[in-house]
C-alpha cells in the first residue's frame, strides 16, 4: 500500500517522512550515504579511482600525454576533465551527444580544479614552450542514483592522488624526449576540494546528498565545494527555491564536516594501495 | 511599440570613485518587434539583450503536464557554444523557472534567448537582470523579481562591488548572487576563486543591499513605460 501511495502522490509520501525528520531510506536529513573508495584498480591508466556513494558509482581514470603547450601559457600543463553520463547509468540518458547534465558537470569539474588550485599547472611543465604534460581525466558514471557531482569530485581527487608519471627529460643534442620508466613521481596536490550537495524540498527543508528520487522531487539544489582549513572554493546554486542566510550557513557548516570525513577516507585508502 | 529608456546614471558614480557602488545602469524595454517581450540592459560597459517568447507552443517531447517548460539559449558574440555556456544556461533557466509562476501555464513553453552584446566584467549578473526586465515586458506572471549583483574580493580582502573586466583580473574571489524581491533571499549563486565562510556572509549582506537599488530601478523603468 505504501508503494501505491508513493507512485500516486510522491510529494505527499515524502512529506510524511520529513515531518518526523527522516527520509524513506532511513537516513536523517543531514546524513550522507556510506561512501566506498577503491584506488588504483585500472592498471593501464596513470591514476584511477572508483567511488560509490550509496548506489551512485563513478569511475575516474587519468591518462597522461606529452603535448605542446598553449601559446598564451607556455610553461603550464593542461588538465582536461570530462564527465560521461552514458545511457548505461540511468534511463533518463539516451545514447548520443553528451546531455546537458554531462556538460554542466564537466564544466563544474573544470571550475573546481581552477578555483581550488589543487594542482599547480607549472608542475606539469617539461620544457617551457615545447613540451608539457596534459592529464586527461575521464569520469564515467556507472550507476546514477543522484548526487553524481559529489562522487565525481571525490573520484577525481582520489585518482589525481594516485597518479604516478615517469620522469621525462629532453635530450638537448637529438631534440628527442627520453622517458625514464623506473623513475616515477607523484603529483604535488596542494589541496583537496570536496563537494557536498544539498537538495531543497518544498521550499524549506534541506536534505544532504539527495538520491535520484529526491532530486526529481527537489525544488532546488546547492553544491558547496570546500578545501582544507575550511576555505570555500565553489558555491553553486543554479536557481531553485530561495534559501535564507541561516540555512545557507548550516549547509556550509555541514559541508566542512563532510569534507574532513571524505579527506580522511581518501588518506586511509591511499595508505593501503600498492602503487 | 516605442522603446522606453531609463537611466540611473546620475545616482551612481563611475568605477574610479568608489568600490562600493554599482556601475551606472541603462535599460530599454520592447526593443524587438517580433518577440513577446524584450529588453536590453547595461551596467557600465557590460551589455546584454534578452528576448522572451511565450507562453507558446511546446514540442511534445518537452511538454510538462503541470507547468510551463522554460528553455534558455545563451548566445555569445564570438565562437561556438561550449560547456561554459551550458552552466550559464542552467543557472539562468533554473532562476527563471523559480521566478515564473509556471503552474499558471501548463503544457506551454517559454523560450528565452540572451545575446551577449559586450562583456566588460560581471556578465552573468547583467544577463539575469536583463532576463527579468524582458519577462516584465512580456507580462509573464512571476512570483517575484530577480536581481543579480556581483562582488569581488581582492588580495587584501577588500570587497569590490560590480567589478569591471580589468578589476576582475586581480581578484582572489568573485561571487554572483541573485536575490528575489519579496524576502530578499538568495535564489542563485555562482562563485570563482576561494574564500572563507565569513567573507561569504559579508559579501552576501552587502550584495543584498545593492540588489534593492536594482529592484527600484526595475520599478522606475516599468513605471516610466506604463505612464506614457
Amino acid at each position: 500500500m505504501a508503494a501505491d501511495f508513493k507512485t500516486a502522490q510522491p510529494v505527499e509520501y515524502y512529506r510524511k517522512f520529513v515531518e518526523k525528520d527522516v527520509r524513506p531510506d532511513g537516513r536523517e536529513l543531514g546524513e550522507i550515504r556510506p561512501t566506498m573508495i577503491n584506488i588504483g584498480s585500472i592498471s593501464t591508466a596513470e591514476g584511477s579511482a572508483l567511488v560509490k556513494l550509496g548506489n551512485t558509482t563513478v569511475l575516474c581514470g587519468v591518462k597522461a600525454e606529452v603535448t605542446n603547450p598553449k601559446s598564451e601559457e607556455p610553461d603550464k600543463g593542461i588538465i582536461v576533465p570530462n564527465v560521461d553520463l552514458p545511457a548505461l547509468c540511468s534511463p533518463r540518458f539516451r545514447p548520443g551527444p553528451p546531455s546537458e547534465q554531462a556538460q554542466v558537470v564537466s564544466q563544474f569539474m573544470v571550475e573546481v580544479i581552477q578555483n581550488s588550485g589543487c594542482i599547480d599547472p607549472k608542475d606539469l611543465c617539461i620544457k617551457a614552450g615545447k613540451h608539457v604534460w596534459v592529464l586527461y581525466c575521464d569520469l564515467v558514471c556507472l550507476d546514477y542514483d543522484g548526487n553524481v557531482t559529489d562522487a565525481c569530485v571525490l573520484a577525481l581527487m582520489a585518482a589525481l592522488k594516485n597518479v604516478s608519471l615517469p620522469k621525462v627529460t629532453l635530450n638537448e643534442e637529438s631534440g628527442n624526449l627520453e622517458t625514464h620508466m623506473q623513475e616515477k613521481w607523484g603529483l604535488n596536490i596542494l589541496c583537496q576540494p570536496v563537494a557536498t550537495t544539498f537538495a531543497i524540498f518544498d521550499d524549506c527543508i534541506v536534505f544532504a546528498d539527495p538520491t535520484d528520487e529526491e532530486e526529481n522531487l527537489a525544488t532546488g539544489k546547492v553544491t558547496i565545494v570546500t578545501t582544507e582549513e575550511d576555505k570555500i572554493c565553489f558555491v553553486h546554486k543554479p536557481g531553485g527555491s530561495p534559501l535564507s542566510d541561516d540555512k545557507l550557513q548550516n549547509c556550509l557548516q555541514r559541508s566542512f564536516i563532510r569534507a574532513r570525513e571524505a579527506r580522511n577516507l581518501v588518506e586511509t585508502t591511499l595508505v593501503n594501495v600498492d602503487r | 511599440m516605442p522603446a522606453h529608456r531609463s537611466t540611473m546614471g546620475s545616482k551612481f558614480r563611475t568605477r574610479s570613485s568608489s568600490p562600493m557602488e554599482l556601475r551606472p545602469m541603462l535599460s530599454e524595454v520592447s526593443v524587438l518587434s517580433r518577440s513577446d517581450g524584450s529588453a536590453s540592459f547595461s551596467q557600465g560597459d557590460c551589455c546584454a539583450l534578452a528576448a522572451v517568447y511565450g507562453p507558446g507552443e511546446v514540442k511534445v517531447a518537452k511538454e510538462l503536464s503541470d507547468k510551463a517548460s522554460v528553455e534558455v539559449v545563451f548566445k555569445m558574440k564570438v565562437g561556438l557554444p561550449g560547456c561554459k555556456e551550458k552552466i550559464q544556461e542552467r543557472i539562468l533557466r533554473n532562476t527563471c523557472e523559480t521566478a515564473i509562476a509556471a503552474t499558471l501555464y501548463p503544457r506551454t513553453a517559454i523560450d528565452i534567448v540572451i545575446q551577449e552584446m559586450h562583456n566588460s566584467g560581471s556578465f552573468l549578473a547583467t544577463c539575469i537582470n536583463c532576463v527579468c526586465m524582458a519577462m516584465l515586458d512580456a507580462c509573464v506572471d512571476m512570483k517575484y523579481l530577480v536581481a543579480a549583483v556581483t562582488c569581488g574580493l581582492n588580495s587584501e580582502g577588500e570587497l569590490i562591488l560590480d567589478p569591471t573586466l580589468e578589476q576582475e583580473s586581480d581578484l582572489t574571489a568573485l561571487m554572483i548572487f541573485a536575490y528575489e524581491s519579496s524576502n530578499f533571499e538568495v535564489i542563485a549563486t555562482y562563485t570563482t576563486g576561494s574564500f572563507t565562510s565569513d567573507q561569504f556572509q559579508i559579501c552576501l549582506i552587502h550584495c543584498r543591499e545593492a540588489s534593492k537599488h536594482i529592484f527600484q530601478f526595475f520599478r522606475d523603468t516599468m513605471a516610466r513605460k506604463l505612464s506614457k
